[in-house]
This record gives structure tokens, C-alpha cells and sequence, in this order.
């Protein structure tokens, strides 16, 4: 008979689950294995609000298991370290981003591509080897293999940190592959949260010329005044996108709700890409013709592999780079969610676990 | 003013088979070319392979054809005349002309060799030229056009049979270099066996690529396999098979101009695979995102190539005995003949046998 998720690991845990598709969390008891040989304990300290975590809760994927412990934005403390853990010791300041494991012997674990193995598991609402649900960082602490732990740099901040974790290296990954690091190109970012955020910054530090793209105004100023962003267009404004047609090096789509893509690829330059991030639940219509008659092309990405991901926060630390945030305690979960719903945020929530989960537990 | 009639509006005569309507009915037309100007090179047209495109046009499906629209541009013949600043050809000489006949010269696409992606190209036929008259294509007895946008033939490379390499050629050469599919060992598939499909086979084979051929129709399978040298096929319809290919891919030339759904077509390829469309459906196709994030996958597009790369592709065809499967028919087949390539009724090509059957 499957054990609870309190008993089914030797070492207590508490967290928020949602317990079913209405998507809302409350508090919840669990447990976390032992630490093996290659794992490292951690004590949570913050962890950040992705979108993922909202679409994930709700089932709007069709994949979801409950109860679900979302959360894959951690930053913590190391409290434990198994007996072949070298590169890390207890105290160490580390993040866990989206995978806690994968077979590590496949071409793409030996390329560091762990993320696009096809037996990955994810931080949360995943399963383990084992059996047992993967749970995640709305928590107070973490069991994994150090493989997949990442050494925050000393000089960012904990809870500004988090959301790199995610939404950092979600941009960073792409930005490489796509080529588009060369100084002086010219960059479009569709939406400006979570992800839009960082690839402002990130894009200005790669040299990039940046114009973040929008459907309201209200954000402009933010844009270019705080973000750094070099222009800012309004997608509903006709006359605006059509002066700027065929101006764009690269886009990068992070809107997650369904939308057209074709003014966007009218942006584009001859050869042009458009990276798309975001996971709407229904399909996106894609026009031929401008992809044929401008050798344009749509591509993909998922996170990055760990090596990508330490990278990233190395350079992230170099270039002063660190997420807007918006510290919330763990109660306020629900009502965070639902602003988030509404891209009511600058620009990523992050839950003060260490400060705020064992209150909530009274 | 009074526009000249297409007979009077250039010194030279000429004669060809032209549309005149939507209904893409073709019929004798008797019109004219420019004089050889400094920089032009004149060749009686011996070969001009029936592309689908021109039935695109002469039914103006995509909405700018000018008419009478003469199509053509698989374009192949004998040089007659060189203007007095030309010298890479001389009389005699075995050259064609495909997709384009002018670009703008200045532009960054220009400059790069890719005059084919230059906002002000001019088409071989069904555009306005620089002078406003009409561009007139293949399907005719004579070409006029500047050097820039003539491609040499090498000797060994037959006429009829290159004549469709000037367009089906490097619509399938060109993508298989730009987005890296040409690497010996790598596993690419063609969806669409006709024109593009069976040119990218040979193409693709002759870069030590394997090729697996996608298509709806079982009947062309013997085909590819022991007469084009695709390694395996696969029936687009069978659950069973498209299921047990998943993953196996590193790329995907897709001709299909149809609309057709790309979800399984994505499914085929390897994390990082690429899909790349030369055939352009007028309707958008359903992308799902998560198809393309979860194995950081593309879908790009390619169009034609220039004329650098045209060059290229027949010097490279040559050197690996690559000609198109060809049907050679009569001008005075040319409608039929587009009523059958409609329903992909030709192995591969039709080429019409302008020299010896376009009679005034």
C-alpha cells in the first residue's frame, strides 16, 4: 500500500499544495528522503513565483498530480552534504532551478543538455525513480543530487537571485543558442514580466539594442527608464509596428496566453528568429509566407543545462543583473497567484520561505 | 500615355504562351523583348521546366500575377547576343535563368549574395520591371537578362534535365546548407515527392546525408527508394509507422504547399531538429508551442537562393551527375500538363521542349 506523503521519507518537510485543479495552495505535510552520497540538504530560504507554478497548479498543462508542492525558483542553504558531495560544503549559499535529475548517461546529459534528456525529472509535480511525487520549493527544505544544485555568486541577493533560477536561465539558454550576443543587433522582447524582465537586462549587458514589446503603454516608462530598454512598441498600435517592420535582429516571445504571431515576424529582418517561451494550452497560428519569403524561423527553448545555468548566474553576477521582485510571505500565496494572473507585478513574486512557511504553519 | 501593347514595347519580337486570366488558360502570345542592353545577355530559350509556381501565377492564387502572365523560369538555352560590357559568357554558350531576373544591387541582402531576399527583386515573369513593363518568362521563344542573373550550365549537365534544377534545385540545395542539414551522417527527411521532393533526395544524398522520404501516397515508395536512392519511406498516414520514426531526425525539407499539419511532422525530429517549409500553404498551420520548447526545435522557411549559390548548386549538381526525372512535352501540351502536375500526376518534372515545339 503506497504510504502517505508524510511517511513515505524518513525526514519531516512543510509546504503550500494545491490540493486539486482550483489551483489553490494551503498548507501541507510531507517528507524528504535521506541525503545519499550525492545529494546536498537544503534549508529554503526564497523561493520565486513562476507562471509555471500557476499554469502547473491549475492543470491547464493536463499533466498535473496532486497534491502539488510548486516552486522552482529556490534559493537555501546547505545544511547536510553526502559523502562524495565535494564542490559544495554545509553553509554554502545554492539555488535549484527546474530539474532535479536525469539519466545522466544519454548524448545530451553528456553535453550538458540535461534538460532536454528524455528521462529529466522536475523539481516538482514529477516523479522520482522511486515512485514517489517530486516536491517543490514552496517548502522549507530540499534533498537533491548536487549535480543539480547551482553556487549563487557572494555579491546577489538571495531573494532577487530566485527568480534566475527559471525565468534567468529560460532567456540566457536561448540567447546563446540563437546567436544573439553580437553588440549593436537589435532585440525585440514580447511581454514585459517575469522572463521579459531579465531579457531586458541580460540583452543590454550582451550589447543588444532592446525594444520591449507590449500590448499597453502603462509599462513604457519602466521600460526605458529603470529596465534600460532602448524603445518600446504598443502591439495594438498599427502604424507604430508597421514603422518598425523588418528592423529586428531576434525576438523573444515570453507571452504565455494565446496570441498571433504574424506582426511579430513582420518585425523581423531577413533571416530573422523568434524564440518562443511561452507554453499557451492551445496552439499558435504560424503563417508560411513570411517564413519562407524572409528565411525566417521560429524556434524553441526549455530552460538550460546546469553548466548553462551556473554560467548564467556568473555572468548575471558580473553584470550586476538580478530579478525585480516582490517579496510576499507564504500566506499571501493565493492572493499573489491571482495577481500574477493578471501580470499584476514587477516583476516576479517571490516567497520569503525561511522568514514566513513556519508561521504559517500555526 | 498610351502604354505599348506587349507586341510594340520592346524592338525585339518574341512569342511564347501566355495566360491572360485567373482561369490560368494558356495560349500563343505574341510579344517582345528589351535590345541587349551593355550588360544583358540574350539566349534562345532551348528548355523551360513547368514549375508549380507557374500554376500558382497564372491562376493568380497569390494575389499579385500581372497579366498576360508568360511563366517559366527553369530557364535554359544558347546565348546569341552579349551586351558590350559582358564577360563572363560569349556566344554559344549554355546558360540559364531561374526565379529572378533583377534585384536592387545595394541593399544588405544584395550584398550578401542573397539578391533572392531583396525587397525590390524582380521576378522572371508576372512582375513589373524597373520600366514598368511586365516581366515575361520561360515559356517563350528568347531571354533577355543581365548577366548578374545568368548561371552557366557545365557541359556535362544536360540541358533538359538541369533546366529544373534553376528553380526546384536550389529551393532544396539552398536550405540544406543554411540550416546545417548537408553534414555527412545526419538523417533528414522530404516531405513531398514531386518536383522539390525528388531534387532534394538526390541533393541531399549526395552530401552523405540519409534520406527518408515522407509522402502520402505508398505508391511512390519503390520509386524512391531504388530509383532516387532514399534510404527508407514513410507513409505519412500510417499511425504505426510515423509513431516508431519518432525521434529520428535531424531536419525536414518539407515541399508541401498544401496545408498540411506540422504537430506530426516535429514529432519525427531529434531535440534540436529543424523543420524547414520551401512549399508555402496560403493558410497558417497550427504551431504548438510546447513541440518546439521541449526539444528546442525550429521551423524556418527558404526561398530560393542567389545567384551566387545558384551557381553553386548547378556546379555541384554537375560534378554529381544530379538531374531532374523529367517529362518532355510539346508546348501545346502545357495545359493538360498542368491539370495533371495538379493532381501530381508527373515523375518529377515537366520540361517543355521549347526549341523544337514553340512555333509561331
Amino acid at each position: 500500500m503506497a504510504k502517505s506523503p508524510e511517511e513515505e521519507h524518513p525526514h519531516k518537510a512543510f509546504g503550500w499544495a494545491a490540493k486539486d485543479t482550483s489551483g489553490i495552495l494551503s498548507p501541507f505535510h510531507f517528507s524528504r528522503r535521506d541525503n545519499g552520497v550525492e545529494d546536498v540538504t537544503i534549508k529554503i530560504l526564497y523561493c520565486g513565483v513562476c507562471h509555471s507554478d500557476l499554469h502547473a497548479a491549475k492543470n491547464e498543462w493536463g499533466f498535473s498530480r496532486y497534491p502539488m508542492v510548486p516552486g522552482h525558483e529556490i534559493v537555501g542553504l546547505v545544511t547536510k552534504t553526502g559523502s562524495n558531495v565535494m564542490k559544495l560544503k554545509v553553509d554554502d549559499r545554492v539555488g535549484v532551478g527546474v530539474m532535479v535529475n536525469s539519466c545522466k548517461s544519454c548524448e545530451y546529459c553528456h553535453q550538458d543538455l540535461e534538460n532536454y534528456c528524455p528521462q529529466m525529472i522536475f523539481t516538482y509535480n514529477a516523479q522520482n525513480h522511486d515512485g514517489t511525487r517530486t516536491y517543490g520549493g514552496y517548502s522549507n527544505t530540499i534533498v537533491v543530487d548536487q549535480h543539480f544544485v547551482v553556487r549563487i555568486p557572494d555579491s546577489m541577493p538571495s531573494d532577487g537571485c530566485a527568480p534566475l533560477l527559471c525565468a534567468g536561465i529560460t532567456v540566457y539558454s536561448p540567447m546563446k543558442y540563437y546567436g544573439m550576443t553580437e553588440p549593436g543587433k537589435h532585440l525585440g522582447i514580447v511581454g514585459l514580466g517575469g522572463l521579459g524582465h531579465v531579457a531586458v537586462k541580460i540583452g543590454k549587458a550582451f550589447g543588444l539594442k532592446v525594444t520591449v514589446i507590449s500590448s499597453s503603454s502603462r509599462k513604457e516608462r519602466e521600460a526605458l527608464d529603470r529596465l534600460g530598454a532602448d524603445s518600446f512598441l504598443v502591439s495594438n498600435d498599427p502604424a507604430k509596428m508597421k514603422a518598425a517592420f523588418g528592423t529586428m535582429d531576434y525576438i523573444i516571445d515570453t507571452v504565455s496566453a494565446v496570441h498571433a504571431l504574424a506582426p511579430f515576424l513582420s518585425l523581423l529582418k531577413t533571416n530573422g528568429k523568434l524564440v518562443t517561451l511561452g507554453l499557451p494550452e492551445k496552439p499558435l497560428e504560424l503563417p508560411i509566407f513570411p517564413l519562407v519569403l524572409g528565411r525566417k524561423l521560429v524556434g524553441g527553448s526549455d530552460v538550460g543545462g546546469m553548466k548553462e545555468t551556473q554560467e548564467m548566474l556568473d555572468f548575471c553576477a558580473k553584470h550586476n543583473i538580478a530579478a525585480d521582485v516582490e517579496v510576499i510571505q507564504m500566506d499571501q500565496i493565493n492572493t499573489a497567484m491571482e495577481r500574477l494572473a493578471k501580470s499584476d507585478v514587477r516583476y516576479r513574486f517571490v516567497i520569503d520561505v525561511a522568514n514566513s512557511l513556519s508561521q504559517s504553519q500555526l | 500615355m498610351v502604354s505599348k501593347s506587349p507586341e510594340l514595347e520592346h524592338p525585339k519580337p518574341a512569342f511564347g504562351w501566355a495566360a491572360r486570366d485567373q482561369s490560368g488558360l494558356l495560349s500563343p502570345f505574341k510579344f517582345s523583348r528589351r535590345e541587349t542592353a551593355e550588360n544583358d545577355v540574350a539566349f534562345k530559350v532551348l528548355y523551360c521546366g513547368i514549375c508549380h509556381s507557374d500554376l500558382h501565377m497564372t491562376k493568380n492564387e497569390w494575389g499579385v500575377t500581372q497579366y498576360p502572365c508568360i511563366p517559366g523560369h527553369e530557364i535554359v538555352g544558347i546565348v546569341t547576343e552579349v551586351g558590350s560590357k559582358v564577360e563572363k559568357f560569349k556566344v554559344g554558350d549554355r546558360v540559364g535563368v531561374g526565379c529572378m531576373v533583377g534585384s536592387c544591387r545595394s541593399c544588405d541582402s544584395c550584398h550578401n549574395n542573397l539578391e533572392n531576399y531583396c525587397p525590390k527583386m524582380i521576378l522572371t515573369y508576372g512582375a513589373k520591371n524597373y520600366d514598368g513593363t511586365i516581366t515575361y518568362g520561360g515559356y517563350s521563344d528568347i531571354m533577355v537578362a543581365n548577366e548578374h542573373f545568368i548561371v552557366r550550365i557545365p557541359d556535362n549537365l544536360s540541358l533538359d534535365v538541369g533546366a529544373p534544377l534553376l528553380c526546384a534545385g536550389i529551393t532544396v540545395y539552398s536550405p540544406l546548407r543554411y540550416f546545417g542539414l548537408d553534414k555527412p551522417g545526419m538523417h533528414v527527411g522530404v516531405v513531398g515527392l514531386g518536383g522539390l521532393g525528388h531534387v532534394a533526395v538526390k541533393f541531399a544524398k549526395a552530401m552523405g546525408v540519409k534520406v527518408t522520404v515522407i509522402s502520402t501516397s505508398p505508391n511512390k515508395k519503390q520509386e524512391a527508394v531504388e530509383n532516387l536512392g532514399a534510404d527508407s519511406f514513410l507513409v505519412s498516414r500510417d499511425q504505426d509507422q510515423m509513431q516508431a520514426a519518432m525521434g529520428t531526425l535531424d531536419g525536414i525539407i518539407d515541399t508541401v504547399s498544401a496545408v498540411h499539419p506540422m504537430p506530426p511532422l516535429l514529432a519525427l525530429l531529434k531535440s534540436h531538429g529543424k523543420l524547414v517549409l520551401v512549399g508555402a500553404p496560403v493558410k497558417p498551420l497550427e504551431l504548438h508551442a510546447f513541440a518546439l520548447i521541449s526539444g528546442r526545435k525550429i521551423v524556418g522557411g527558404s526561398c530560393i537562393g542567389g545567384m551566387k549559390e545558384t551557381q553553386e548548386m548547378i556546379d555541384f549538381a554537375a560534378k554529381h551527375n544530379i538531374t531532374a526525372n523529367v517529362e518532355v512535352i510539346p508546348m501545346d501540351y502545357v495545359n493538360t500538363a498542368m491539370e495533371r502536375m495538379l493532381k501530381g500526376d508527373v515523375r518529377y518534372r515537366f520540361v517543355i521542349d521549347v526549341a523544337k515545339t514553340l512555333n509561331p
